[in-house]
């Protein structure tokens, strides 16, 4: 394979969804910039934009950004129709220019789904990932009432493989790569990862059943096999897992139904 | 001027936190859901202390200004997390675990803060084990450990490069689950920016929806602070952009001290800086350094040749050289220090000679380049997006960067601030770490202050407060708190100036960087606090803050932080100036040992420095706690 020279410098043009906020009416906007080093990341070329435009008395483009170093899930923008642009198991923090060609014409959306509404520009509103979370997404262990923690071995291929889902970093790409805006990897992610381990055997069905109700309940969609969504994860998560997360659900399901659980109630006084 | 009394329990050293616990008073728990309690933060310190106040029967509001609690800068720790389990039989003990921490902090921590932290470091891993944090396991299906600076067991427990996520998740998954169950009712996107003072007590702050621009005000029984460290004062630094120091500034000028603003972390393994546009440096884990030789060329001409074609015997391992018994595993103040004066000696490597190699070419010959990725993969992963280079094949070039502050709001055992009712936790605090930070300590302080420390010490104050006494959100002092809120934000965006934020900021980091980084002297600092005043001055003249107060404004939320950062900026270059010592962190080169080694000054500086605010332009007052080491002998660092 012959190195292609790496350009000094490379100029792009960024077509831009600009939306003033909720619910108003959007539209691109383009946005030239020169001389760029392909050093420079992605999120640094928006922030070099949103300088010129502040000095030209225009207003910046809102972008949803934090750690930049594609952790934190912060940064979700769709790039060229990609959610977090081009390349594999990357976010969009951790995109370089280097990726792009002299003369480009980069398209940059928020990510779209009827369950992640626009805030201002390229900024959505995932709080129903949270609420997904609230309804189940947990082992309820109380500070002060953990046991010694080597108490209770868990083969390590079972705690790798709980790693491998727990790596979700909550950002959505999932979604908006999906068709159906299905929220079923970032769910499954969860369900497995807890699942997997012993300590999250207790209410294993419990949290299946609440966690894919609020999903339902918030207007994701469901999944029809397509597996957008692993592609378009900045951690690579498999959509085996949503296999697994199908085959808890049906469990749970079934137990749900043959054998309620019992009322429970106060104790004695 | 403040009363600064630590209020370390009396007793034998190993008893203090047993005993004190035991003679806290309680508040009961019928009484416990009458007290309503701010949380402002949800790192792991804010995110255990909100879930395990709400699991106690308080009520408690959370308040974050990221979109998720889950989005907090805990998130991006990478190596690890300290605790004195001795799984591996190696020697460790509480003890040792309480000895590195005070050793690595260059004997400028408190001795009964910092015992505590090591005994309850065990704790902390059987609460996330119990959360299903998915830590490395042995084939035996028991935890796995692996190595850190500063110390010669391997005590730290890590999930993969990503333990701070982990742990995190496991705070925010507990966090969600008090939510979801009613306890604690969540602000995100709301960023404080004051808090109000009610007869010399902490009784609520003043928010911004950062959404929606409302201003709004909250009473609360006590405020809860664990809003992280002030690194990004330095603009370029390991932390998020939005991490910021505006939550204890505001503290600050309401009266809490600020301690040790001087101490803080230059991380030796980063990513070196590549271009002016850069907003971001990336920190490459500590955790490398167990497997990675770091060396520069031994001669100057040879810095830009191929590190391949330089012969062993022509390499400075200069870490092994000079601490043959750590070795590359000295403490963060050390290894990057000696980075610095490598590259001063013009030794320094890549096109800016600012850089040096952290080698893996021994650990690919032991371990085979799968051994070496199951160990470091996302590392490698990460280094290779950031610089298009396999350090599988070549060694990494590193460079120093701001990675952590040890300075925080000054708090006394219970983890009070000198205001009542003022409680600080995690980075935002200065207690646990003294002068320097040792890895993998950040996560084990942050989860021990909220699980295990705040949810018994703040019963002892809650206990002095009668149920129902708290002051309503609309008494005089929270309408002054929110007007003189409403008046920055309005001098803000009334200015018409030339700049925009970015402008100040990147001026005020390079400032900092060169003249109070990783080596500081008397006529730099002198000339810094020269310049900043006046770039303060001229932010106020010339900068350019675009759009409304009521929308989401990011030029705004990031105008406001900076204001912060210019005032904050010159208390560290004075307390710098002040402290005429070198220790841990911070490194006068008026005061060294004729190896370069840091000379600390214990009969004059063997105290913590707790600054009080005295108004706008007038100068602060410097308050000090002594620190009366009982029972460890302050004595010279030595990692030889």
């Amino acid at each position: 394979m012959v190195a292609l020279a790496t350009p000094r410098t490379l100029s792009v043009t960024l077509r831009v969804w600009r939306q003033a906020g909720p619910g108003q009416p959007g539209k691109f906007v383009d946005y030239p910039a020169k001389d760029l080093s392909p050093n420079m990341s992605f999120l640094e070329l928006l922030d070099v934009v949103n300088d010129g435009l502040t000095l030209q008395g225009g207003e910046p483009i809102a972008f949803a950004h934090d750690c930049r170093e594609g952790i934190c899930g912060t940064c979700s923008c769709t790039i060229n129709g990609k959610p977090h642009g081009p390349g594999q198991g990357i976010a969009t923090c951790q995109l370089y220019l280097r990726t792009f060609r002299d003369g480009d014409v980069i398209v940059v959306e928020p990510f779209r789904a009827r369950a992640f509404p626009v805030v201002k520009d390229l900024v959505t509103d995932r709080t129903a990932f949270d609420r997904i979370q609230q309804a189940g997404g947990f082992i309820t262990a109380r500070a002060g009432s953990a046991p010694e923690a080597n108490a209770l071995p868990v083969p390590k291929g079972d705690a790798d493989l709980a790693m491998d889902a727990a790596q979700c970093i909550g950002c959505g790409a999932c979604v908006a790569a999906c068709k159906n805006a299905s929220a079923m990897l970032f769910v499954a992610a969860k369900v497995s990862h807890l699942g997997l381990l012993p300590q999250g055997q207790a209410e294993r069905d419990r949290r299946v059943l609440a966690m894919v109700a609020t999903m339902d309940s918030l207007g994701f969609g469901g999944c029809s096999n397509q597996y957008e969504c692993s592609a378009a994860c900045p951690k690579l998560i498999s959509h085996d897992f949503i296999a697994r997360l199908n085959r808890d659900y049906l469990t749970a399901s079934l137990r749900a139904t043959f054998q309620p659980e019992p009322a429970g109630g106060g104790g004695a006084g | 001027m403040a009363t600064l009394d630590s209020h370390v329990p009396p007793g034998p050293l190993a008893d203090k936190w047993r005993r004190h616990k035991a003679d806290i008073r309680l508040v009961n728990p019928a009484n416990k859901r009458k007290y309503e309690i701010i949380v402002v933060g949800a790192g792991l310190a804010g995110a255990s202390a909100a879930s395990s106040l709400a699991d106690l029967g308080y009520k408690v509001k959370c308040f974050v200004f990221h979109d998720s609690p889950r989005r907090a800068h805990s998130i991006a720790a990478q190596g690890g997390i300290n605790a004195a389990k001795n799984y591996q039989n190696d020697g460790d003990s509480v003890h040792r675990l309480f000895y590195d921490t005070l050793k690595g902090g260059d004997y400028r921590s408190r001795e009964a803060n910092v015992h505590r932290l090591a005994e309850v470091s065990v704790n902390i891993i059987d609460q996330c084990v119990a959360q299903g944090v998915p830590f490395a396991r042995e084939y035996g299906g028991l935890l796995a450990n692996r190595s850190f600076g500063g110390a010669q067991v391997s005590r730290t427990f890590y999930a993969r490069g990503q333990t701070g996520q982990q742990l995190l998740l496991g705070a925010y998954s507990a966090l969600s689950r008090t939510i979801g169950a009613g306890l604690v009712e969540l602000h995100p996107q709301a960023e404080m920016l004051d808090l109000v003072i009610v007869d010399g007590q902490a009784k609520g702050i003043i928010v911004r929806d950062l959404v929606t621009g409302k201003i709004s005000r909250h009473a609360a029984d006590a405020v809860v602070l664990a809003t992280g460290g002030y690194g990004n004062v330095f603009n370029l630094s390991t932390y998020a952009r939005g991490s910021n120091a505006t939550a204890i500034w505001r503290a600050y000028k309401r009266g809490a001290c600020l301690a040790n603003p001087c101490y803080t972390q230059i991380h030796p393994t980063c990513i070196p800086v590549s271009g002016d546009y850069q907003s971001k440096l990336t920190l490459m884990s500590e955790s490398l350094r167990n497997d990675g030789r770091i060396w520069v060329p031994r001669k100057k001409e040879d810095r830009l040749r191929p590190p391949a074609s330089i012969a062993e015997g022509d390499r400075d391992y200069y870490l092994e050289r000079m601490y043959p018994s750590f070795g590359n595993l000295c403490p963060r103040d050390i290894a990057s220090r000696a980075a610095k004066r490598v590259c001063d000696e013009g030794r320094g490597v890549g096109e800016t000679g600012l850089g040096v190699y952290l080698d893996f070419a021994d650990a690919v010959r032991r371990l085979g380049e799968g051994g070496v990725r199951e160990r470091y993969g996302n590392l490698f992963d990460i280094y290779h997006e950031i610089t298009a280079e396999s350090a599988y094949t070549a060694p990494m070039r590193i460079f120093p960067a701001v990675h952590y502050t040890m300075g925080g709001l000054w708090v006394d055992y219970n983890l009070m601030s000198n205001i009542p009712g003022l409680f600080v936790l995690g980075e935002a605090n200065f207690s646990d770490h003294g002068a320097n930070r040792l890895g993998a300590s950040a996560l084990m302080q942050g989860l021990a202050d909220g699980y295990f420390v705040l949810p018994y010490t703040i019963g002892g104050y809650l206990a002095t407060q009668p149920p129902g006494s708290r002051p309503g959100a609309d008494g005089a002092e929270f309408m002054a708190a929110e007007a003189s809120v409403t008046a920055m934000t309005a001098r803000l965006l009334a200015n018409k100036g030339r700049q925009p934020v970015s402008h100040f900021h990147k001026r005020l980091g390079k400032i900092l960087w060169e003249l109070c980084g990783m080596a500081r002297t008397r006529a730099g600092l002198e000339q810094a606090l020269r310049q900043i005043p006046a770039l303060r001055e001229e932010f106020w003249a010339d900068v350019l803050v675009p759009g409304s107060a009521a929308t989401f404004n990011q030029s705004l939320e990031q105008a406001g932080r900076v204001a912060d950062f210019l005032e904050l900026g010159e208390l560290l270059c004075r307390d710098a100036l002040t402290r005429e010592e070198s220790c841990g962190g911070h490194f006068r080169e008026e005061h060294q040992y004729p190896d370069g080694e840091c000379k600390r000054d214990d009969e004059h500086f063997g105290h913590v420095a707790a600054w009080e605010y005295q108004g706008e332009g007038k100068p602060p007052l410097r308050n000090v706690e002594p620190l009366n080491y009982e029972f460890i002998k302050m004595s010279v660092r030595n990692y030889k």
